[in-house]
């Protein structure tokens, strides 16, 4: 049993009456990818800036490698590394000099600092850029140079702050790549916010949907998507006494049929649909079509943000078209 | 410390790798000293018609110089720190925008290594600005005091950071909270102008009426061109230099104490 290496506890925070962090607990085991889920101003950041000890809370307590962020503040921020939304590194330095920078703000010495910057660097495939302006860099050699920056300190846990916001694809393909290798080199603990939902998916081990400042999911990507029911098979069968073979099948959670169409609700499609091929053929109903959906995460967010406003909303459904007009146009 | 440095490094980076910024730099101090000091020339106000003998009594009672040009460049050395120093503000506004502040602050290092060096920086800036003022007021016919040393010009830099050190960190306070540059550009702009003229930046101060004596007493900025005056064009009186020195000693270190109270307190919400 891995130790949890970030704990949070009711923590709070509030700006002029609202609550943007409102009552989270959670923990991150160590070695984890943690992802923090949820629309623009949900307070992921804010939950990032307590946990880095950039904000105070309101109220909670958390913890980061065993130190309290509010008593011990100094050995938070010397086991932490942070990549913040933002570009930050200084434009009219080069990106080494913004490394080295990081670097002293850190206190390490000068022949170790020089000797990081450069593995760094080359890790983050800036190398040949090293004696560049920042101002001259793209999206994503700038979010390269902030991740080499954030792991100057070799940080026990590292922060990710919407890592791939505006990135082309290929360049958000490139930075995922990091970000994996990262904790095969180092083993490190990685907190990461996103609403990109599949990045969500293909990266975070355990995801927290959090929405209006509070968590309201929480669980492995694939634990997510199992609790909205499973898999979804459409068949297209000739035959009698389809639906009885289906329902017998193990498995089958639910069928529908809409005219000659069958769908059924299954936990594991790939598993399930030869088994019902074999039981369906054993009863001579041939099978013309078959088609498996899985889940994403999107529907697990939109099915978990909405039913938080269905208790409060007459209209759920023009509640969530709502929402995903708000989700797409924010992205 | 050593987190410190390379901040000051950083600001100091941004400066002269721009030749421009450090072109102006060195223009706006000798512009300023070139067209106010040439331009008012209360000499000629006071002695237009008057025998010069009694032209340099007058003067010398108001100025204690019987050049004005002298009087207005020893006070151009003030007015500089203060031109330079009221930027201080603008710029942790800016790292707070861009969000290098937030990383600065999620390392470990020490809130007061960032006012410092921001301080730092804005007093190098301004000692550099100070030595081209020194340099342009001599050469344009300084009519230094009786019994100047050019040692005593160092006093003159110590001076320099006495203030320099006492208006960023009053800038900073100003702009601590703030994350939009509006609101402390508008308190410069409302400050800066009655800064300089409650003083005796342009004007002796025995001149004016009392309740504007008592605001230039309290103000630095007279204090500052008292003691550049006194290292300078007056016949340097120990006693007034030392008292001047004290003052502005005991304002940049109460100001500067306050501003890394404040950080520590208000940089991080």
């Amino acid at each position: 049993m891995r130790e949890n290496i970030i704990k949070a506890e009711e923590l709070t925070k509030v700006f002029n009456g609202l609550r943007a962090v409102d009552r989270v607990t959670f923990s991150v085991r160590e070695g984890e990818i943690f992802g923090f889920l949820g629309p623009n101003g949900a307070g992921k950041t804010t939950t990032i800036n307590m946990l880095t000890t950039v904000l105070k809370p309101t109220s909670g307590r958390a913890e980061v490698c065993g130190y309290d962020v509010v008593k011990e503040p100094e050995k938070v921020r010397r086991s932490v590394g942070v990549v913040p939304q933002e570009y930050t590194a200084d434009e009219d330095l080069t990106g080494y000099e913004n490394v080295m920078l990081c670097a002293d703000l850190y206190g390490l010495p000068r022949e170790e600092a020089k000797r990081r910057a450069l593995e760094l660097l080359s890790l983050v495939q800036l190398e040949p850029f090293k004696d560049k302006r920042v101002e001259t860099y793209s999206g994503g050699m700038r979010r390269r140079l902030e991740l080499a920056c954030g792991l100057i300190n070799r940080p026990r846990v590292l922060f990710l702050d919407e890592p791939t916001l505006g990135l082309d694809v290929q360049t958000r393909a490139s930075i995922w790549e990091h970000i994996r290798s990262l904790r095969e080199r180092f083993g490190m603990t990685i907190f990461l916010t996103t609403h990109y939902l599949e990045e969500a998916d293909f990266l975070c081990d355990r995801i927290a949907i959090i929405d209006h400042g509070r968590i309201v999911e929480e669980g492995s990507p694939s634990e997510l998507k199992d609790s909205l029911g499973g898999d979804l098979l459409t068949l297209e069968c000739e035959g009698n006494g389809v639906e009885e073979v289906l329902r017998a099948v193990e498995g089958v959670k639910e069928v529908r049929r809409e005219g000659r169409e069958y769908r059924v609700k299954v936990s594991r499609g790939e598993t399930v649909a030869p088994l019902l091929l074999g039981m369906l053929a054993d009863r001579g109903i041939t099978v013309r079509r078959l088609s498996l959906t899985k889940p994403t995460l999107n529907e697990v967010y939109l099915e978990r943000t909405g039913r938080s406003l269905r208790d409060q909303e007459e209209d759920r459904d023009g509640i969530l078209r709502q929402r995903v007009t708000l989700w797409r146009a924010r992205r | 410390m050593q987190g410190f440095l390379a901040l000051t490094r950083r600001e100091l980076k941004k400066w002269y790798k721009e030749p421009l910024l450090l072109l102006i730099t060195v223009l706006q101090p000798l512009i300023w000293l070139v067209l106010l000091g040439k331009a008012m020339n209360l000499r000629a106000v006071f002695g237009e018609g008057v025998p010069p003998e009694l032209a340099n009594q007058l003067m010398l009672r108001s100025f204690g110089t019987t050049d004005y040009f002298s009087f207005m460049a020893t006070g151009m050395v003030s007015m500089t720190c203060l031109f330079t120093t009221m930027f201080t503000g603008f710029s942790i506004v800016w790292d707070r925008r861009l969000g290098f502040l937030n990383k600065v602050l999620s390392t470990p290092v020490s809130r007061a290594s960032i006012i410092f060096s921001k301080i730092l920086y804005a007093t190098l800036r301004s000692s550099f600005q100070v030595l081209i003022i020194l340099g342009a007021a001599f050469a344009l016919g300084l009519r230094t005091g009786p019994g100047f040393h050019p040692v005593y010009l160092l006093g003159v830099m110590l001076v320099t950071l006495l203030l320099c050190v006492t208006f960023s960190s009053f800038f900073l306070v100003l702009a601590l909270r703030s994350t939009r540059w509006e609101r402390p550009m508008a308190m410069v702009n409302l400050l800066v102008m009655p800064l300089m003229f409650a003083s005796n930046l342009f004007f002796p101060t025995q001149l004016m009426p009392g309740w504007l004596r008592a605001v230039a007493s309290i103000n630095p900025l007279s204090y500052t061109n008292d003691a550049v005056r006194q290292l300078t064009i007056y016949r340097l009186n120990t006693g007034a230099l030392l008292k001047d020195l004290a003052y502005l000693g005991l304002f940049a270190l109460a100001i500067s104490s306050l501003s890394v109270c404040l950080a520590r307190r208000y940089l991080s919400g």
